[in-house]
């Protein structure tokens, strides 16, 4: 016993040191799989408020050309309220319909980041917002990530720019569909996965959500086709896919909660 | 004694705010960032109490995680080249070392470079290759490291002797 209790005095340097280099080895592992980093994460009040602070400032930096988006934006959707008039009257019970089961929430990216392997946003909504994980988010053009933990004020979300996310996606098109991904290299290249080899793709082709995942509703754009082949099995094809968005300039952002997901979790897992 | 106190929970503040807020926003070529807050362990007074010392990186490591959502991968790197400090000390500063009268502000600057670009470089290689978390991408960690470590070394050097407190 005594001489346990020397050794752990002579060694506490070296000790204290595996200690914490295997706990932040946890935390490092940890943040690898998806949604699982709980305790290390920037949605919480101290880091949040600073990001918060200093965003009031920064903010101004891009005032012009954030408005420019938003005025385009504005734009393509009083083109689409005056084009479709006489279709909303034909089928006006499903665009009722639409728009109660998904609930839109405007919100601010706080912090971005797309220069890392598995990069993570901060928003200025949380769940005094009722924000909750797993809820879509989207900008003006094209889809931006999931959310994940969030706080009372602000949420994470788990960008398309991480190497752990994946979501499922369609060509335009047609209805063939796979999983979208990223390997790390371009902010402005994703990877669309597991497209069947049958499929009619094409360099150009737009790329939209399929709606599939109860959190993105369908055909909301993503990107379109740089290049593709076919994977080493030669079954699938691999996509390129350059997105709509600039990732590297982001300010106003949507939260998309889609209110049946509970019904549609019930009725998957009876099955 | 007071002073070493102070100046060292003032570098520890002003270093991490630094940092999140602006060296992590500077992206050269889209992956290129300075990592400057390792400052705070490279120039901690070299006597001191060892224990107090790594935990003190390990928070400094894990207060930046928590502002850039990486997990644990600064306090791992930071913990580590804490640890390996005194090796990387008398690799360095040689017989100064052992006599433990290093004072940062007036060593030989060849001697301070090599410090700094030793701790730095071990820092970078093992924050990019657990960020990565990869073997296969094993080109591009080293590139990564490479890249950012010019940067950072350059950043240091050129704040520590901006920062100098030598009077001539």
């Amino acid at each position: 016993m005594q001489q346990i209790i020397n050794f752990i005095i002579r060694n506490k340097t070296f000790l204290l040191f595996l200690l914490l280099f295997s706990v932040s080895i946890v935390f490092t592992i940890q943040s690898h799989s998806y949604h699982k980093s709980k305790f290390i994460n920037s949605a919480n009040f101290l880091t949040g408020g600073i990001y918060n602070t200093f965003n009031n400032f920064s903010s101004y930096l891009n005032l012009k050309s954030q408005n420019q988006l938003l005025a385009e934006e504005n734009n393509r959707l009083k083109s689409l309220l005056f084009n479709s008039e006489t279709a909303l009257d034909s089928v006006f019970i499903d665009s009722v319909s639409f728009g109660k089961i998904y609930k839109f929430t405007s919100a601010n990216i706080i912090k971005n980041s797309y220069s890392l392997t598995d990069n993570v946003l901060l928003i200025n909504k949380g769940a005094n917002d009722s924000i909750k994980e797993d809820f879509g988010v989207i900008t003006s053009k094209g889809i931006l990530g999931i959310t994940g933990s969030t706080s009372k004020n602000y949420a994470n979300v788990i960008s398309i720019l991480n190497t752990t996310s994946q979501i499922s996606a369609q060509l335009k098109k047609t209805n063939h569909y796979g999983s979208l991904t990223w390997n790390g290299d371009s902010p402005n290249i994703v990877q669309l996965l597991d497209v069947e080899k049958i499929a009619p793709v094409l360099v150009g082709d737009t790329i939209v959500t399929s709606g599939r995942s109860s959190i993105f509703p369908k055909n909301i754009n993503i990107g379109i086709v740089q290049d593709f082949e076919l994977d080493a099995a030669e079954n699938f094809y691999e996509i390129n896919v350059r997105l709509f968005n600039d990732m590297t300039n982001l300010e106003h952002v949507y939260v998309i909660e889609n209110k049946d997901v509970k019904e549609i979790i019930n009725l998957l897992n009876s099955n | 004694m007071n002073s070493v106190l102070s100046i060292n929970s003032i570098r520890f503040l002003v270093l991490i705010l630094t940092q999140v807020l602006i060296c992590s926003q500077i992206i050269f070529f889209g992956y290129i960032n300075p990592y400057i807050y390792i400052l705070f362990i490279i120039l901690y007074p070299v006597k001191n109490n060892r224990s107090l010392f790594i935990f003190l990186s390990f928070l400094l490591g894990l207060i930046v995680d928590l502002f850039l959502d990486s997990g644990g991968i600064h306090a791992a790197s930071s913990v580590f080249i804490a640890y390996a400090r005194p090796i990387v000390l008398k690799f360095s500063f040689g017989m100064i070392y052992q006599h433990q009268s290093i004072k940062f502000d007036s060593v030989d600057f060849g001697a301070k470079l090599s410090y700094i670009t030793i701790m730095v470089a071990v820092h970078h290689i093992i924050l990019f290759s657990l960020e990565i978390f990869s073997i296969s991408k094993i080109i591009l960690i080293l590139q990564k490291s490479l890249f950012s470590s010019i940067f950072t070394i350059i950043l240091c050097v050129l704040i520590t002797i901006i920062f100098s407190r030598k009077s001539k």
